[in-house]
């Protein structure tokens, strides 16, 4: 027996690509479409209707280890991950998983409101795959970690949505799965609960578990695992130290050259009428940089056409720091009299600008966002990862001590020194 | 199995995942594996139902009991059907008792992978387990129903002969048909889903194919064996010579006719829904 956990060897998803409306088919359907399919053959010779979610993924994880999986949203990782824990088949090729896998993406399933708490422990247990006598033994222990004792024969419907979570969260957590699998990208739930998580996962990990790990925090990836796998498009284009591949993977999982331009095909349908052209950083010279000085303002544009009018609309930037962490979230409409001019904006191409005055930001890299909403209404686009740019602090107050500052803004404050 | 985690640890299985090709194997040891899900699966259902409803477990009373009251004065009283010589409401009750059964463990066993969607596109388990425990959850009804049964015999004073101790194979096999049927059925609504609509006129259809209201030998001679082809005349047929010591309706031709097509649907039924299982996920 190897000292091999998962063994992965050419796996590949093929997936057959349902419109929105279209998703599962009725009879009536079939056994008309199966009339006209003749024509539909003679006009449509090759069903170019499915693609790879993933193709040719080959690696190994041993016992023990912690693996990062890292891609942009779309690139396969939930697919790998699914196939992984068994919930769908893969098209081609094989994998071999010693030991009980589990998951922290599966929180409460199977959850019933209208039974008690402890009800549902031991309903969810036993989803999870857990023996009754192993749920009666960790009992007590799901309880007081999920601190909700006074309400556990109270049915769950009752419960806040924080008490349910973290029930939920405590019979998964005691799973004690030789395998864990945890998709941060899906977890659900607040900060406090997503902290949980991260932490549980340190402590599977620190006991000599293997852990795959999938999230968009790469600070959290560097810190957490030793290797990872990057995923491009359904391939597996690396497998590396955490170090090299997260930066390979921030220099180039996205567009280079601080600019992202939208192709038609990338446009969400729902956007309509919102079409995003482009979203550019640029220097004090106006030119389109993927790294700027800490010391002169910079400038984020965001161009985009209207196919007909918008009430109401807002288009907006979220700058968050490489470790996840929001900087500000800015919209151009949020002074009030912008927002009365354009309550209503006309069909049109338009640019929307903001400056980011000179030091302010801290060295370090960031990802801007671009959201384009009407306050409570709808969300025409949204892109979390549009552009990465980096800081550099060239400059910048207290530069002539060589060493890192904490903290996202390093602003020159005006210092006086008094002596009395 | 090994019951302690850590016994886990230091002898894990290893499992392999890849495509399925053609017929495959049922996979039992994994059912085996995962037996207590089908236990706490079917108490949830019960659980569920008896405590979402005011009337809790009189449901499972009422059902059979009011359509067999119905039955007694269409069937028995205005219409004068014959009953092979029992009193019409205790003929009637034999057989609404496992067709109450069978049509309610059909439909929810078919309706039960979109049911339970969430679970099936989340995590692994066998499949199987979901529509097994809805036809367990309903044999709970049938067996308080079958107080009253209890009941009507001794009211009617109906002497309890050897037959008796062939009921539970009669259950089997009305279980047996309803989770063939429910399996066959269940797979198929994942796909597509209007068959959804064609469940309550399947049921009533059968219900009308089957010697519910009448008795088996109202039907001529010669189309008996054909009759039997439907696993549900051999059920009721089977239910009223047990209980009732009934002989017109009964055959043994009849009942190993019956019990074939019932072995057929539930074989084919189990390997139909294992090849559509790797599917499912994906679907729903």
């Amino acid at each position: 027996m190897s000292n091999l956990a998962i063994n992965v060897r050419d796996i590949g998803k093929q997936y057959h690509i349902f419109s929105e409306v279209n998703r599962y088919q009725t009879l009536r359907e079939k056994l008309s479409e199966s009339l006209k399919s003749p024509l539909k053959a003679l006009l449509h010779p090759t069903g170019s209707d499915t693609f790879w979610a993933l193709r040719n993924i080959s690696f190994d994880v041993e016992r023990g280890m912690v693996l990062g999986v890292i891609g942009k949203n779309g690139a396969g990782k939930s697919t790998l991950l699914k196939i992984l824990s068994r919930v769908v088949e893969p098209t081609e090729g094989r994998a071999e998983i010693s030991g009980r896998v589990g998951s922290l993406l599966e929180v409460g399933t199977g959850f019933h409101p209208e039974l008690s708490g402890r009800e549902n422990v031991y309903l969810n247990g036993a989803i999870l795959g857990m023996r009754r006598s192993e749920i009666d033994r960790k009992f007590d222990e799901i309880v007081a970690f999920s601190e909700i004792e006074q309400f556990i024969d109270t049915p769950v419907k009752r419960y806040s949505s924080g008490m349910y979570m973290r029930l939920a969260f405590a019979v998964s957590a005691h799973l004690e799965p030789e395998i864990l699998i945890v998709d941060e990208v899906l977890a659900v739930g607040d900060a406090e609960f997503q902290r949980k998580c991260l932490g549980k996962m340190s402590d599977v990990a620190g006991e000599g578990r293997t852990v795959l790990f999938v999230s968009h925090n790469m600070s959290a990836v560097t810190r957490l695992t030793k290797e990872c796998i990057i995923l491009e498009h359904g391939k597996m284009t690396m497998r590396a130290p955490s170090d090299e591949a997260v930066d390979y993977y921030l220099s180039h999982g996205y567009e280079k050259g601080g600019e992202r331009s939208w192709a038609s095909e990338e446009i969400p349908s729902d956007a309509h009428p919102f079409k995003p052209i482009a979203m550019r950083v640029l220097n004090a010279k106006g030119q389109v940089v993927d790294s700027v000085r800490s010391v002169e303002p910079l400038t984020l544009e965001m161009e985009y056409s209207l196919d007909s009018a918008i009430t109401g609309l807002r288009v907006g930037v979220y700058l968050v720091t490489v470790r996840g962490d929001y900087v500000f979230t800015s919209f151009d409409t949020d002074d009030p009299e912008q927002f009365s001019k354009y309550a209503e904006r006309r069909a049109g191409h338009y640019i929307s600008r903001c400056t980011i005055p000179a030091d302010l930001l801290n060295e370090g890299r960031y990802t801007l966002g671009v959201n384009a909403s009407v306050f409570r209404i709808k969300r025409y686009f949204q892109d979390a990862n549009a552009v990465v740019f980096n800081v550099n602090p060239t400059g910048a107050p207290g530069m002539h001590w060589v060493e890192p500052r904490q903290g996202v803004t390093r602003p020159r404050l005006d210092w006086q020194i008094v002596e009395k | 199995m090994k019951t302690d985690a850590i016994e886990t640890v230091k002898k894990p299985d290893t499992v392999i995942i890849q495509p399925m090709k053609g017929l495959v194997a049922l996979n039992l040891r994994d059912l085996w594996i995962y037996r207590e899900l089908v236990y706490f699966l079917t108490w949830r259902d019960l659980k569920v139902r008896y405590k979402q409803s005011v009337l809790g477990v009189l449901w499972a009373i009422i059902n059979p009991l009011v359509t067999t009251v119905v039955f007694a004065i269409i069937f028995g009283n205005f219409a004068k059907f014959p009953s092979d010589g029992v009193p019409y409401p205790i003929f009637s009750y034999t057989a609404t008792l496992p067709w109450t059964f069978f049509a309610a463990a059909l439909t929810v066993s078919a309706r039960s992978m979109l049911t339970s969607g969430g679970m099936v596109s989340k995590i692994y388990f066998p499949r199987i387990i979901v529509p097994l425990s809805s036809v367990f959850a309903n044999l709970a009804d049938f067996l308080v129903g079958f107080v009253i049964m209890i009941g009507m015999l001794i009211f009617y004073r109906v002497t309890p002969t050897l037959n008796m101790l062939w009921l539970p194979a009669f259950l089997l096999l009305a279980t047996i048909t309803a989770l063939g049927v429910g399996l066959w059925f269940s797979a198929l609504l994942v796909m597509y889903r209007d068959i959804n609509y064609l469940l309550p006129f399947l049921t009533t259809i059968w219900m009308y194919l089957s010697p519910v209201v009448y008795a088996s030998s109202t039907i001529p001679e010669q189309y008996r064996i054909l009759y039997s082809l439907n696993p549900m005349v051999g059920v009721i047929e089977g239910f009223r010579w047990a209980l009732l010591g009934t002989q017109q309706s009964i055959s043994p031709s009849m009942i190993a006719i019956s019990s074939g097509i019932a072995l057929l649907i539930f074989i084919t039924g189990l390997f139909f829904f294992r090849r559509m299982e790797r599917i499912f996920a994906d679907m729903i």
